[in-house]
């Protein structure tokens, strides 16, 4: 490793290339034997949904992604670490949010990718609003207490 | 003291905006304080804030409990729970 790995971080309204991301934290490397991506996408529910606005607050949504990808950095051996969560108006199909954690190792690239998902649903401020294919009223998702029991499991096993 | 006040998702919506400025009595001193106090503003924030322990509060965009003083609070924050990822 060669100094201190910064995360990159983006918080945009626009797709991203997840093939892109990859290639950005391993081109030009031969010290990389993992790289580890998880891509969160929008489900249609059985058809029933139309499309997720995604609302969020910009200034603390960088700040709180920012510091839990440092948190894992300080966690796991990693060589490169990133976050990309969309927001505004995403359709079933569209990609929602893109973690890419790259290691010598798999366990650590593993490890740290489930972890930032499990962080960033919990602390990062985006919100889900569910626009039916109906037309009927639109809701917003409520918070599933098994997010918050996913947290645990890292105070548990360190 | 003024403070920044932003609003998120269903909150911002009970309320009717997204963020105003107003003045704290001296009397306001936590978290729970504030919430209480806005509460008696009218019946769209007592619609917002029906279930106050559901509450998050973020003092100057970090996370912070219900107990926190608010003194020297530039924006406070108030949503639901979180619902990204």
């Amino acid at each position: 490793m060669t100094g201190t790995i910064r995360p990159r971080v983006a918080i945009q309204s626009g797709d991203f290339d997840t093939a892109a991301e990859i290639a950005r934290l391993t081109s030009g490397r031969h010290d990389i034997g993992a790289v580890v991506t998880f891509s969160g996408l929008c489900r249609d529910e059985a058809g029933t949904l139309q499309a997720l606005e995604i609302e969020h607050y910009p200034e603390m949504a960088a700040r709180e992604i920012t510091r839990i990808a440092g948190e894992a950095l300080g966690r796991w051996p990693l060589t490169g670490l990133t976050v990309i969560h969309r927001f505004g108006m995403i359709r079933p199909g569209e990609n929602i949010v893109l973690v890419v954690a790259a290691s010598a190792h798999r366990r650590a690239a593993f490890d740290a990718a489930a972890f930032l998902m499990d962080y960033l649903k919990n602390a990062a401020p985006f919100w889900k609003k569910e626009h039916l294919a109906s037309g009927a009223q639109s809701n917003w998702v409520e918070a599933k207490s098994t997010d918050a029991a996913a947290l645990k499991r890292w105070n548990e096993v360190k | 003291m003024a403070v920044k006040l932003v609003y998120f998702a269903w909150v911002r919506e009970r309320i009717g905006k997204g963020e105003e400025i107003i003045d704290l009595a001296p009397s306001i001193v936590t978290v729970g304080d504030l919430l209480s106090h806005l509460k008696t503003r009218g019946e769209e924030y007592e619609a917002a804030l029906e279930y106050q322990d559901v509450i998050r509060v973020a003092i100057n965009q970090e996370h912070v409990d219900h107990k926190t003083p608010i003194g020297g609070a530039q924006e406070i924050a108030l949503f639901p729970p979180m619902t990204g990822g």
